[in-house]
């Protein structure tokens, strides 16, 4: 462990970042190089090139949106720290998390309602707070694929807004978008194993 | 089964005692004229049958003996006794003395049919226990099936035993991995949810290939272990290797058991699939180890050389990774095979028997594991085949194969039952069967807390301690091990006696006791059950962008996990396998997104359907249409709809004629028959053309559904679009429905009132109940959301609904279709305002469900529709007769007349119409109409009644149809 603390050390406000995302030092380590090995100019941010380079990303429907993510409020760069942040609405949730939570604290960035809100921005494009028609039917239509025709996606989009639209509003709040996924295992879906 | 041994059951039954004879069975000795003309044997083709006995049939010169006296009686077991017994020695000799046969009037031929006769009669007998066990809820919710069908096949069998001595019927190990285990397997791999299998592949590859080995392994050696301090008693002769063998087919998790208990168990996917899918994998080990060690021991454990155990271990991969391939290749073939099946519809579901049945038989010839074929045959091939497929056919494959299934896991019960009766066959160790069942439990539980400590490690959500506990006590042994055992060759392993009788308390053991103690298990752990919940747009939607978001993190954060993985062959598959696989029109709209639209909408339109919406549906899809519809060329859908449905189809142009006075009259006494001659819609089609399942019906299937679903969608769009369903009302719709029921009944008991004038003011009281039930219920009607049709929640379908949950008033869903008719209520529907809306939207809507071919004239349709939305009124006039209703009904009455109502020229006052659709009030009506509707569409097109109600105007259409 010496070793990995030692590196662990360099990373820049490691101390905040740990606390912040919850992550175990091997799991920031591990992220730390990646961020390194993305960050091909050592110029110590992220630019949103250095992940389109990501080949897979560019074949991911979401690829953009989920990019766009790692840049909130427009900037054009992402540090460690933030870099760190998004990842950690995928970390798994521990069981300790949930019971020995200080109701003071702010929730972790791992909580379901975290994770859900994520997704939720990947729809939200204009950040109003609502998945309107229009934005489901761009989602849908980046998900669904070209087999479908747009009538058909308009009319799915119609259906899909309508289920989950509980004000009558046609859209689909933050507060009704988890509603609508309310017997889903969102804690097991948005969680990926090895960012423990 | 030993070939040579003929039984002969004498069903001789004097005269009079026709199929029960069984008393009458006595006769053997009784009747003077019996002689025994045939000893026949049955079963010696090729063992295939469930029991190679052989029946006597006395032919006797009277027409009494019949196949019948002397099936049945075997069958049922009763009678056989005493007459069997005395016959048997005289068997072979009684033929010869048959007398020549001189041109005979009557000819008995039980032995041309006997063996196939038998084997339907054993299914017969076991399905009617089946029915018989079911008969009572009790008990099959506190036994499983599995136990019942076996203690049923341990009295037969005893039952066979004391009449013939000897003990037939038994499982062979060639029926049953041939005939019986095939469909079974098949069932299960067909369905097996993929996603779900996948995601725990991990953890059921592991437990079915180290578990077993482990099992085997343990077992065996602590087996030999016990034998070596002496516990079991020296006339077993067994040294290590034999145990080792006995350990191999002891140790493997058996499917059939593991399905027949744990489907009746429901606990959470997770588990189930692991230790399902563990049992089903596992085969692949099984065969091996088992066919390793028995070569060892044939081969003497002096001349096993060290390559022999290499070769062991390759095998291994041979045999799995073999069978897999098999599989995977025949579902490949099956799955291109499909593909160019349009013009054949018919022979769809043969083909996926038969490629599925080859698959196995391929594997069998070549010695790989035939289960793990045909399970990835059945995974591999289920996409795509559902995808080429019809939509009938696909009902047809699931049934079929679900039956087989059924049918073979209950014979095999019931055989494994009679099985163990015959004695001759085993020989009782108690410190080896002790021995056994310890071990296995044993070895077992400590196997699996083991594993998923291991596992655990890598696993995103952990196995808990009680899941660990199920796991263990769910490795249920069953016929697999049966059989195996019998198979053994009784000259190279001279402890097989102990062996079987070991195996069979072992597998009756874990059938029966653990069968029987896990359920109260499973409650008492407050192990978590599955909910099952049919899949929404929504959850379908994010669940898909939550893969995409986790392929990318992962991606992101540079691990090639499950998800980049996953990810991967999905485009693989999207872009080669799909495109080759899958026909054309198929591929074109399939998306897994689409695909649950898709059903949810047929899912909606069938119950919609069922509940009594056929002749809606049929003038439905009309009414928009009516007005122009001569224009339209015959190929309209509402044409093809009419003329291939059912008689409830109204001619739509008559609805023009006029009403009598006595219409009212007339629905009075509808009301009164609707109770009688309600019928659900399917019943029509079923009569219509069952033999020939014609690409016309599927046809004709999809127009109605989507013809309905459009329906829906107007509804839903309009009220969206005019905001009429006041936000806040419709909120759970669905929800209210069931409660309504309540609040409905009671209206829609006093048919009568209603019809002269649905009072506004009662209206507005129910739609007050309905809502405070809606909030109160909520928690409950969610349940209901679950399996039911999930409408689209708007003001307007909620009422529709709501009729719907409500079980006495499912009819509510009628109204919707029933727009044809211009109903003074349609008139008055807020909705019109929305007409021009209502041609877009409908056109939008006629691509998703419509297969294209009806496309055609479904856009013929609609543009006809388009045109007549333009003018509001064009309809009216056959409308305007009815005499407005009250608001309340109307409004009621909204949500259904969509369709009618771009038409209709009268406006609601806004307020009014919000009221009424803002609840239920209106459900209650609704139902009561619904309820008349299908009615009328048969019988009742005279009574109806043109101005008692709104909710009569489908009637009036009706009716005018009939005229």
């Amino acid at each position: 462990m010496g070793s990995c603390s030692s590196h662990v050390a360099r990373i820049p406000d490691v101390d905040q970042i740990l606390r912040e995302t919850g992550f175990s030092q091997a799991s920031l380590l591990r992220l730390y190089h990646r961020f390194q090995a993305l960050d091909r100019e050592e110029k110590g941010y992220l630019s949103r090139l250095d992940l389109q380079r990501i080949g897979a990303l560019a074949v991911n429907p979401l690829g953009d949106r989920i990019i766009d993510s790692f840049f909130p409020n427009g900037s054009q760069r992402v540090d460690f720290a933030g870099f760190a942040r998004v990842l950690a609405h995928f970390r798994p949730v521990d069981e300790e998390d949930a019971t020995i939570r200080d109701p003071k604290q702010p929730e972790p960035l791992n909580s379901r309602m975290n994770k859900l809100r994520f997704a939720f921005q990947l729809y939200d494009l204009d950040r109003d707070g609502k998945i309107s028609r229009n934005e489901m039917l761009q989602v849908l239509r980046l998900m669904v694929g070209v087999q479908v025709t747009d009538e058909q996606l308009e009319s799915i989009t119609d259906r899909t807004v309508q289920e989950a639209d509980e004000d009558g509003d046609g859209a689909v709040s933050f507060m009704e978008f988890t509603k609508s996924l309310e017997k889903m295992n969102i804690e097991q879906k948005m969680s990926i194993r090895i960012l423990k | 089964m030993e070939e040579g041994v003929p039984i002969r059951v004498l069903g001789r039954v004097s005269g009079s005692e026709p199929g029960l004879g069984g008393i009458g069975a006595r006769i053997g000795g009784s009747e003077p004229h019996v002689p025994v003309t045939r000893g026949r044997r049955v079963g010696g083709g090729g063992g295939s049958d469930a029991g190679p006995a052989a029946v006597q049939c006395r032919e006797g010169s009277e027409a009494g003996c019949r196949m019948l006296r002397t099936a049945l009686p075997l069958l049922l077991s009763l009678p056989l006794a005493g007459a069997g017994a005395t016959n048997e020695p005289t068997q072979e000799s009684v033929p010869l003395g048959e007398p020549p046969p001189g041109l005979a009037l009557f000819r008995w031929q039980w032995h041309e049919v006997e063996a196939p006769y038998l084997v339907a009669l054993w299914i017969l007998v076991a399905s009617l226990a089946k029915i018989v066990f079911h008969l009572s809820r009790k008990v099959t919710s506190l036994v499983p099936e599995s136990c019942l069908l076996i203690l049923l096949g341990l009295v037969l069998g005893g039952i066979v035993l004391a009449v013939a001595k000897k003990a037939e019927y038994q499982l062979e190990p060639g029926t049953f991995f041939l005939f019986l285990l095939p469909p079974i397997v098949l069932d299960s791999g067909y369905f097996m949810p993929s996603r779900l299998f996948f995601d725990n592949l991990g953890a059921i590859l592991t437990y079915a290939v180290v578990g077993t080995l482990w099992n085997a392994f343990t077992t065996g050696v602590a087996l030999w272990g016990l034998q070596q301090a002496g516990f079991v008693a020296p006339r077993v002769q067994a040294g290590l290797l034999d145990f080792l063998l006995f350990g191999s087919l002891i140790s493997a998790v058996d499917p059939v058991a593991v399905l027949a208990v744990f489907e009746e168990v429901h606990v959470n996917e997770t588990l189930f699939i692991i230790v399902f899918g563990e049992s089903l994998l596992n085969d692949a080990v099984t065969v091996v180890l088992y066919k390793v060690c028995n070569s060892f021991v044939e081969m003497g454990s002096a001349n096993v050389q060290a390559t022999d155990y290499l070769k062991g271990v390759a095998s291994l991969f041979v045999v799995s990774l073999g069978g897999a391939a098999v599989g995977l290749v025949f579902a490949f073939l099956l799955a291109l095979t499909t593909r160019f099946t349009k013009r054949v519809r018919i022979i769809e579901p043969l083909l996926v028997f038969l490629l599925a049945y080859a698959a196995y038989l391929t594997a069998e010839m070549a010695s790989l594991s035939a289960i793990l074929a045909v399970t990835m045959c059945g995974l591999g091939c289920k996409k795509y085949v559902e995808a080429n497929i019809s939509h009938k056919s696909r009902t047809a494959v699931k049934y079929t194969m679900k039956t087989l299934a059924s049918c073979a896991e209950t014979v095999i019960f019931m055989l494994l039952g009679i099985s163990a009766v015959d004695s001759s066959k085993w020989a009782w160790d108690s410190g080896l069967v002790l021995g056994t069942l310890f071990f296995i439990l044993f070895f077992r539980a400590l196997g699996v807390v083991l594993q998923t400590w291991v596992l655990n490690q890598f696993r995103l959500v952990p196995l808990d301690k009680i899941d660990q506990v199920v796991m263990s006590y769910g490795g249920l042994r069953g016929a697999v091990a049966f059989a195996l055992v019998i198979l053994l060759d009784r000259t190279k392993v001279p402890a097989k006696d102990y062996f079987v009788a070991t195996t069979i308390v072992v597998v009756f053991f874990t059938v029966i006791v653990q069968g029987l103690t896990i359920k109260p298990l499973v409650k008492w752990l407050r192990v978590k059950r599955s909910d099952h919940h049919k899949p929404t747009l929504n959850q379908e939607l994010h669940e898909h962008t939550f893969d995409h978001i986790l392929a990318a993190v992962e991606d992101v954060v540079g691990h090639h996990g499950y998800h980049y993985w996953r990810d991967r062959w999905e485009q693989f598959d999207k872009k080669y396998l799909s495109q080759l696989l899958m026909r054309r029109s198929a591929y074109r709209i399939r998306d897994q997104i689409w695909d649950v639209y898709y059903r949810l909408n047929i899912r909606d339109a069938i119950s919609f359907v069922d509940q009594g919406g056929h002749v809606l549906s049929s003038t439905g899809l009309g009414l928009p249409s009516m007005p122009s519809r001569n224009s339209v060329a015959e190929t309209s859908v509402t044409n093809l709809l009419r003329e291939s449905g059912s008689g409830a189809c109204l001619d739509l142009q008559v609805i023009d004629t006029v009403r009598s006075g006595r219409d009212r009259e007339d629905a009075v006494m509808h009301h009164l028959l609707c109770g009688g001659l309600y019928k659900p819609r399917r019943r029509y089609k079923a009569s219509c053309g069952r033999h020939f399942i014609s690409e016309d019906a599927q046809e004709r299937q999809d127009k109605e559904v989507f013809q309905q679903n459009m329906k829906r969608r107007l509804e839903s769009f309009k009220s969206t679009k005019h905001n009429i369903c006041l936000t806040k009302s419709k909120p759970r719709p669905r929800k209210t429905g069931h409660k309504k029921d309540g609040v409905a009944n009671p209206e829609a008991t006093n048919g009568k009132p209603r019809d002269l004038g649905f009072q506004d003011t009662a209206a507005v009281i129910l739609t007050v109940e309905s809502e405070e039930e809606e909030e109160s219920d909520s928690s409950e009607t969610e349940k209901e959301d679950d399996e039911g049709i999930i409408f689209v929640a708007r003001a307007t379908s909620e009422v529709l609904q709501e009729g719907k949950t409500s079980g006495s008033l499912e009819v509510c869903p009628s109204p919707r279709i029933i727009p044809p008719s211009p109903t003074c209520a349609e008139k008055e529907l807020p909705w019109k305002s929305g007409q021009g809306d209502l041609a877009v939207y409908v056109s939008s809507e006629t691509t998703k469900i419509v297969p294209v071919e009806m496309q055609k004239g479904w856009n013929q349709s609609i543009s006809s529709l388009e045109s007549l939305a333009s003018p509001p009124c064009t309809q009216p006039p056959t409308l305007t007769r009815l005499p407005p209703h009250p608001l309340g009904v109307e409004e009621t009455q909204v949500p259904l007349d969509m369709s009618s109502d771009p038409r209709s020229s009268f406006a609601f006052p806004p307020s009014l119409a919000k009221a009424g659709r803002s609840r239920s009030e209106s459900s209650a009506d609704i139902a009561q109409q619904q309820e008349l509707q299908p009615l009328m569409g048969h019988k009742d097109q005279t009574h109806l009644s043109p101005g008692t109600a709104n909710s009569h105007w489908c009637i009036q259409f009706n009716r005018g149809g009939r005229l």
